[in-house]
C-alpha cells in the first residue's frame, strides 16, 4: 500500500457535473477547502476530472487458491491502477467462499493486502455445484457482511435450486448474480459465439440464446419470489429485450456488462489467440451495438469487469482447451471512454453512475460510490480525459498478461487513485 | 508460403503447382528407387495429437521418399496428461531443431496456434473439426485424374456434392474452400443438425435433400459419420440416417454416367456408404489413399525445397 | 541450363552468334558425331534436360532416327530435385522426367543446351542413379562455354564459345523463342 496518509488538498479538479472545485482530504474524508490548514499536501488537478472512486461488480481475485495467478495485492493493485477503489471478490475460489469462514477469510486478505476495498462475493450452492445452498446467511450475517452471492463461473442451471435462493437471500435483502450459461445449449466446449466464425473456425459455438434463455428464466423467477436478480456480464441483444421486458413488468432485475463485451467482438478469435475465449464469448458486432446502448440507455445500469488472470499455462493450450477469461480491471474505464463517451453515448454523470454508484448500490456497500461532497469518504479517481497511450500487457499490474487490449491504442485516463484518503495509485 | 495451415493459405496457382508436382510424384511411387534428394539434411517431426494410421503413414513415406529425416511422436494425451501446455511441447521439440512440423490434433487452430509459436515450418495434418488441407488437395488430386480419364476439361462447372456430418467435419471445411479455388460448385447435403452456423456465407449450395442433388453430381464426396454423433441426438437411428444421407445401391443406380465416388475414410460400410458404392467401379476410395503419399511429397517439397519456403 | 524467364535477349545488349540455320547445321553434324562414337544407334536412348534441352534432345533424336531409318528412344530428364543450390534458391516447380523403358544397360545421351559450370550435369548424374545403371552416358552440348567448375567434359560439343563470366550465353528454340539462335548477352556482372 502507498503509505499517504496525510491531508491532500486537490486543486482545481472538475467534477462530472462540470463544475471545478478544491478538493480537501482530511484523515479519509472530503472536507471543507478552506479548512486547509496553510503547507497542505496539494495536487494540481488542473485540466483533470474528479470522479467518486469506481466500484467493480465483478473481479477475480484468485486468492486462495491460484496466488500464481493473482493475489488480492496484486489484484487490487491492477484495480487502483484502473482507477478502482472497490471490487467484488467472487467466490470461485479454493476453497469455494461458500461458508462464513471462507468469507472472512477472503474479507481479512482484503483488509490486509487490498489497494481497495475487497467486498465478498459468496457463492450461491456448496463448492458452486449447483445443487445445495451455501451458509447463504451465515456469510451474510459475518463480519464480511456478504450481499451478493454468485456462482459465476457455472450457472445455476436448476430452476429449481435457483428458485430456493432467491426465496431465501430476501430475509437478508441479498441478490443472487447469476452466470447466464444454459449448461445443455452451451455446453463445456463452447468456446466462441455460436457465428458464422465458429462455423468456420470449428470451433463448438454458444448461440447467445443459451444467454438469454437463462436471464428469461431467472427474471420470471424473481418474479415470482420477489427477490433480486442481477444478470452477470450481459452480452447478448435477446438477454437486453429479456431485460428491458423484465423492467417494464417492475422485476427487481440490475444487470452488467464487461468493457471487452462492449469494445471487443468476434472476428478476434479467428486467430485462435487463447486471450481472447472468454465466456460469454466475444459477440458479434449486432450485439455489441445493443449492449452499448442498453448501457447508455440505463437498461443495463453498471459495468463489471469480470477481471479473470489466468497463469500462462492455463491460456497455452488448443483455444477448446484453454482457461475462458481476460484481464479486465486496468482497461476498464479507457475501454468505457472510447466506446461510451468519446462518442457521445454517454456523458460523465452518467459514466459516474454507472462505474461507481450502481455497483455500490447493488451490494449495498456504504462506504463507495458515494458522490464528492463534503463528509463523504475520500474515494477519488483523477481523470485526464485526453492522455492515450497504446496498451502494453507486460506493464500490467496484474500477475497474469491475459490482456485482450495488448497493442491497442485507448484512452489512458488514469492519473491518481485515492482510497479512504490514501493514494493508491499515481502516474 | 511458409505453413500450409488452410486451404485458405492456397490460390489456383499453387494448388495447380502442387497437383502438377504430385503428378510427377506419383512416376516416382514406381520407381525401383524411390528416393529424391530434394529434403537431403531437412528434418520433419510428425506429431500426432490424434491417431491416425493412414495420413501419419502417408507423411512419413513422403518425407522419407523426399530423403528428409522423418521422426514420429506420438503425443496422444502425453501433454495434458503430464501437465504440460501444448506451447511447451512443441517448443522443445521445436528447440531441438526441427525444420518443419506435420501436426495433426483433437482441437481446432492447433496447427494455426503452433505455427505462431515455433521456428519451423507448420503442416496441419487435421486439427480437430477444422481443416485437413493436405486430404482436399488429395481428393482434387483424384478428382482431376478421374475427370482426365472421362474426357471432361477441368473443374468448372463441376458439381461436386459433401454429404454427411459436415459440421464436426474438418474434411468438408477444406474441401469447400479448394474447390472454390479451382472454379467447381459444391453443393452441401446434410442432416439440419449437422449443418454448420453460418454456412450461407459460405458461397456453395446447402441442402438437405440428397436425392435431388445426387443425379445432378459428378462427385459424390460422402463423409464419415462418427458413431459418438447419434448418441450426441443429432440423429434419430443409424438406419433413419443411411435412408436419408446414406449412398445406397439404389443412389449408386441413380448417379449421372461418369459421376464418380470420394470417401476420406475410414468407412463405415453400410451407414454413409454402401459396399456396393464403396467398391463401384467408379468409387475413388482407393485413388485417394495412393495420392496421399504424392500430394504430401509435393507439399513437404514445396514447403521445405527451398530456404525461401516459398510456393511460386 | 539456361533460365527460360529471362532467356530472350534485350536488344541492345545482345548479340547473334548463330541464327537458325547455323544451329540447323550444328545440330546434324552433331547426330552424325554421336552414331559414329556409339558405332550406330543401337540400344542408345537420348534424354533431354529441361528445359531448353529437351528440345534440342527431340531434333538430335529424330536426325538420328533418319539417318538409321528407325526411330531412337527418347526421354526427359528433370534434375530439379538434385541441384545442389536448390535450398538457396525460391522454390522452383519441378518439370517432367519421362524414360521410354528402362535405363539399364542402354547408352543414354544426356542432352543440354549450354556447358557452363558442369553442376547440372553432376545433378544428372545423380538422376540417373536413381533410375537405374546405364552401359554408358554420353554427354551433348550445343555450346560448351567454359569455366568448369566440376571435372566434366562434353563427348560432342556444337559450338565452343570463349565468353566472359558477365556475358550469358543464350540457346533459343523456336518451342519456345522466336527462332533457333545462339546468342551472347553481356550482363554486366560477372
Amino acid at each position: 500500500m502507498t503509505p499517504t496518509t496525510g491531508n491532500l488538498l486537490i486543486t482545481g479538479a472538475k467534477l462530472a457535473d462540470g463544475t471545478t472545485t478544491d478538493l480537501f482530504i482530511a484523515d479519509g474524508k472530503l472536507a471543507d477547502p478552506a479548512s486547509a490548514p496553510a503547507g497542505t499536501q496539494r495536487l494540481d488537478a488542473d485540466g483533470l476530472l474528479a470522479l467518486p472512486g469506481l466500484v467493480d461488480s465483478h473481479t477475480h481475485l484468485r486468492q486462495p487458491g491460484r496466488e500464481d495467478a493473482e493475489t488480492v495485492d496484486t489484484g487490487t493493485a491492477a484495480a487502483a491502477r484502473g482507477g478502482f477503489t472497490c471490487v467484488h471478490a467472487m467466490a470461485n475460489l479454493t476453497p469455494v467462499t461458500d461458508t462464513a469462514e471462507a468469507a472472512e477469510y477472503v474479507q481479512s486478505l482484503g483488509e490486509r493486502d487490498g489497494h481497495c476495498e475487497v467486498r465478498v462475493v459468496g457463492a450461491v450452492t456448496k463448492g458452486l455445484g449447483g445443487e445445495e445452498l451455501s451458509e447463504l446467511g451465515r456469510m451474510a450475517n459475518s463480519k464480511a457482511a456478504v450481499r451478493v452471492f454468485s456462482d459465476d463461473g457455472k450457472c445455476v442451471s436448476d430452476s429449481l435450486v435457483m428458485r430456493r435462493a432467491l426465496t431465501y437471500v430476501k430475509s437478508f435483502n441479498g441478490v443472487i448474480a447469476q452466470h447466464s450459461q444454459d449448461p445443455r445449449l452451451a455446453g463445456p466446449n463452447a468456446c466462441c459465439h455460436e457465428s458464422e466464425w465458429s462455423g468456420r473456425l470449428g470451433l463448438a459455438g454458444w448461440p447467445s440464446q443459451a444467454e438469454s434463455v437463462i436471464v428469461a428464466r431467472d427474471v420470471q423467477l424473481a418474479e415470482l419470489t420477489d427477490s433480486r436478480i442481477h444478470v452477470c456480464h450481459v452480452s447478448t441483444a435477446e438477454s437486453v429485450e429479456v431485460i428491458r421486458w423484465a423492467k417494464k413488468r417492475g422485476i427487481k432485475v440490475t444487470t452488467e456488462v464487461t468493457p471487452h463485451h462492449l469494445l471487443l467482438d468476434t472476428p478476434l478469435v479467428a486467430g485462435y489467440d487463447t486471450t481472447f475465449k472468454v465466456n460469454p464469448p466475444l459477440r458479434t458486432s449486432e450485439h455489441l451495438e445493443a449492449v452499448r446502448e442498453a448501457l447508455a440507455d440505463g437498461t443495463i445500469e453498471m459495468v463489471g469487469t469480470d477481471h479473470a488472470p489466468h497463469a500462462r499455462q492455463d491460456k497455452d493450450h488448443p483455444f477448446d482447451v484453454a482457461l475462458p477469461g481476460m484481464l479486465g480491471l486496468e482497461q476498464a474505464l479507457a475501454v468505457v471512454m472510447e466506446v461510451m463517451v468519446n462518442t457521445g453515448r454517454m456523458d460523465w454523470p452518467t459514466l459516474v453512475e454507472r462505474m461507481s454508484y450502481a455497483p455500490a448500490r447493488y451490494s449495498q456497500t456504504s462506504t463507495q460510490g458515494r458522490p464528492l461532497a463534503i463528509g463523504e469518504p475520500a474515494n477519488i479517481t483523477l481523470v485526464d480525459p485526453n492522455a492515450r497511450a497504446t496498451v502494453d500487457a507486460e506493464a500490467s499490474r496484474s500477475r497474469s498478461r491475459n490482456n485482450p487490449y495488448h497493442g491497442r491504442e485507448l484512452p489512458d485516463p488514469i492519473v491518481a487513485t485515492i482510497w479512504r484518503g490514501r493514494i493508491t495509485y499515481q502516474r | 508460403m511458409r505453413h500450409l495451415l488452410s486451404c485458405a493459405d492456397l490460390d489456383l496457382a499453387s494448388t495447380n503447382a502442387l497437383l502438377d508436382l504430385a503428378e510427377e510424384m506419383q512416376q516416382v511411387q514406381s520407381r525401383s528407387v524411390k528416393k529424391l534428394p530434394a529434403l537431403r539434411g531437412r528434418t520433419v517431426v510428425n506429431i500426432f495429437f490424434e491417431d491416425s494410421t493412414r495420413t501419419r503413414t502417408s507423411f512419413e513415406i513422403a518425407g522419407k521418399w523426399l530423403s528428409a529425416d522423418t521422426i514420429n511422436v506420438s503425443a496422444k494425451g502425453s501433454s495434458v496428461s503430464k501437465g504440460e501446455s501444448l506451447r511447451d511441447t512443441m517448443m522443445t521439440l521445436d528447440a531441438m531443431g526441427v525444420d518443419a512440423f506435420v501436426i495433426r490434433h483433437a482441437s481446432s487452430g492447433a496447427a494455426a496456434q503452433v505455427a505462431s509459436w515455433v521456428k519451423a515450418q507448420v503442416i496441419n495434418a487435421g486439427d480437430g473439426q477444422h481443416e485437413h488441407p493436405t486430404q482436399a488437395l488429395l481428393d482434387a488430386f483424384s478428382m482431376r485424374q478421374h475427370f482426365r480419364r472421362i474426357g471432361a476439361e477441368g473443374f468448372a462447372g463441376k458439381k461436386v456434392a459433401i454429404v454427411g456430418d459436415v459440421l464436426h467435419s474438418r474434411v468438408a471445411r477444406s474441401n469447400v474452400l479448394l474447390q472454390q479455388i479451382l472454379g467447381s460448385d459444391v453443393v452441401l447435403v446434410a442432416p439440419p443438425t449437422l449443418v454448420p452456423t453460418g454456412v450461407n456465407e459460405w458461397d456453395c449450395e446447402v441442402t438437405g435433400d440428397f436425392d435431388t442433388v445426387l443425379p445432378e453430381a459428378d462427385i459424390v464426396m460422402m463423409l464419415r459419420v462418427q458413431r459418438e454423433r447419434m448418441a450426441g441426438g443429432f440423429f434419430p437411428t443409424e438406419r433413419e440416417y443411411t435412408e436419408r444421407y446414406g449412398l445406397t445401391p439404389e443412389r449408386l443406380a441413380k448417379m449421372k454416367p461418369g459421376a464418380a465416388i470420394c470417401h476420406p475414410g475410414p468407412m463405415n460400410r453400410g451407414v454413409e456408404i454402401s459396399s456396393a458404392a464403396a467398391d463401384a467401379a467408379n468409387s475413388l476410395v482407393l485413388e485417394q489413399v495412393a495420392a496421399g503419399v504424392a500430394i504430401r511429397m509435393s507439399v513437404l517439397y514445396h514447403l521445405l525445397g527451398s530456404e525461401e519456403g516459398a510456393i511460386r | 541450363m539456361a533460365d527460360p524467364a529471362t532467356n530472350t535477349p534485350t536488344p541492345q545488349v545482345s548479340r547473334v552468334v548463330a541464327d537458325a540455320s547455323e544451329v540447323a547445321r550444328v545440330l546434324a553434324r552433331m547426330a552424325h558425331e554421336i552414331l559414329e562414337a556409339n558405332h550406330g544407334a543401337e540400344n542408345l536412348l537420348v534424354l533431354g534436360i529441361p528445359t531448353r534441352g529437351v528440345h534440342l534432345a527431340r531434333r538430335l533424336a529424330k536426325l538420328i532416327g533418319d539417318i538409321e531409318g528407325h526411330p531412337v528412344r527418347l526421354g526427359e530428364l528433370d534434375i530439379t530435385m538434385y541441384r545442389d543450390d536448390l535450398r538457396a534458391n525460391p522454390t522452383r516447380n519441378p518439370a517432367r522426367t519421362s524414360i521410354p523403358g528402362s535405363i539399364d544397360d542402354a547408352v543414354v545421351v544426356l542432352v543440354d543446351d549450354v556447358l557452363y559450370s558442369g553442376r547440372t550435369i553432376g545433378a544428372a548424374f545423380d538422376a540417373l542413379r536413381d533410375l537405374g545403371r546405364p552401359k554408358a552416358v554420353r554427354l551433348a552440348v550445343l555450346v560448351d562455354r567454359g569455366h568448369r567448375e566440376l571435372p566434366i567434359s562434353a563427348d560432342t560439343v556444337g559450338r565452343t564459345i570463349q565468353a566472359a563470366t558477365d556475358e550469358r550465353v543464350s540457346v533459343l528454340v523456336s518451342e519456345l523463342d522466336a527462332a533457333d539462335a545462339i546468342t551472347i548477352t553481356r550482363t554486366g556482372r560477372a
